[in-house]
């Protein structure tokens, strides 16, 4: 059991240790659904919720697996979970948002493949967070991924106007402003202390 | 569907260049830009990616007549997932070190979705060699990539590659390179040089 406190937790995963930014962890929808500032905002969203459900999941799951001794479990019964919570989302949209469901597309279920999830599930076990702990962690977590997403989406809708040369349009681009924005994002660094 | 010597061979090349997963699809990016801040990493991670990427795609190819297409995908991860932990305890058991080294991203290649992508795209509808040769293409693909990555950021980032140092003492290491930034940078960079031997190409007949 870690004895962090639940704020420093929650900065921790969402500025200093940034799960797109530091930690490379869900680099697919982050350049997939990037490029408008609304779908960023709904992906942020339905990502953070996935997240919460699977890590609270994600604890249940490893005190019920260390119960019956079966650690080696873990990967393939994580990844289940995870990929019914989105399989939920997805009904859930379609039937409260149809204009979301719509603008969010194939990444939808692709958040079963988005390894910032089962990261930030591996995470929590490894560092062996309790249930409060790794709500906020979760939560921290989602906060980062989304604040991210938007930021990239705000910088991305500029770069369409500019005059970028050919070779290096498209994702070679992107990921020169994911580049400057992980560097900013070290400025967060002295925080944790 | 003819399957000949021919076409094997081309399914092995193709992912060498033209349909090279990092730099032309874009698949698999998270574990090629977290785990190559060093030669020796990368490589490891991706011969464990190219070791998933074969067994799965021999079990879908063979079961590809059994499985439900409801729930393939549901299949297609269980089988991925147990190769997974094949692995996760294998490099545990050669070498703790460099298994720490890469931390949770070995089980994170269960989410690579270079290896959902194959399984769905091409496993799934070839038979086993075709499907064997496409793994091994892939694999061999992804490897190359992450190493000429993780080669870059080692030599400007600490001075050496493969823990063998490269340059005299005074040498000034560019730390920003084996930082996280890094990895976006010398991953941009690569995709421009791609791209620019795609366009001389286009151009000259």
């Amino acid at each position: 059991m870690s004895d962090l406190s639940h704020w420093s937790i929650f900065i921790n995963a969402a500025l200093i240790n940034n799960f797109v930014l530091a930690y490379f962890l869900g680099l697919c929808p982050f350049f997939g659904v990037s490029s408008k500032l609304d779908t960023a905002v709904r992906m942020g969203g339905a990502v953070s919720f996935v997240m919460l459900v699977a890590s609270v999941c994600a604890y249940g799951i490893n005190h019920a697996l260390e119960l019956i001794n079966a650690p080696y479990l873990r990967i393939i019964s994580y990844t289940l979970v995870i990929a019914s919570t989105v399989q939920l989302v997805e009904m859930l949209l379609r039937k409260l948002s149809p204009p979301t469901f719509q603008a969010l597309g194939i990444f939808l279920p692709l958040i079963t493949t988005n390894c910032a999830i089962l990261g930030l599930a591996l995470f929590q076990t490894n560092r062996g967070y309790g249930f409060s702990q790794s709500v906020v962690y979760a939560l921290g977590a989602g906060a980062g991924f989304a604040l991210a997403l938007v930021l990239m989406a705000g910088v991305r809708e500029k770069l369409d106007l500019a005059s970028v040369p050919a070779l290096v349009k498209g994702t070679a681009a992107a990921l020169v402003v994911a580049g400057v924005l992980s560097m900013s994002f070290m400025g967060f660094a002295g925080l944790g202390a | 569907m003819p399957v000949n010597k021919a076409s094997n061979t081309d399914e092995f090349v193709k992912g060498l260049w033209r349909d090279n997963p990092v730099f032309i699809m874009v698949l698999g990016m998270c574990p090629a830009l977290a785990v190559s801040n060093t030669a020796l990493n990368a490589l490891t991670m991706g011969l464990a990616t190219s070791f998933v990427l074969l067994m799965s795609a021999i079990c879908v190819s063979s079961l590809r007549h059994f499985i439900p297409r409801e729930t393939r995908i549901v299949s297609y991860i269980c089988i991925i997932a147990s190769f997974v932990t094949a692995v996760d305890y294998l490099l545990q058991a050669i070498s703790l070190e460099l298994h720490k080294s890469l931390g949770a991203f070995i089980a994170l290649i269960v989410v690579n979705c270079l290896i959902l992508g194959r399984a769905e795209a091409f496993s799934s509808r070839n038979r086993l060699v075709p499907s064997v040769m496409d793994a091994l293409g892939m694999g061999v693909g992804f490897t190359l990539a992450l190493l000429s990555i993780g080669a870059v950021r080692e030599i400007l980032g600490a001075g050496s590659l493969f823990n063998v140092p490269l340059f005299p003492d005074g040498y000034q290491t560019w730390t920003v390179m084996v930082l996280p930034s890094g990895g976006f940078f010398v991953t941009a960079f690569w995709l421009v040089v791609v791209n620019w031997i795609h366009q001389r190409r286009a151009l000259s007949p």
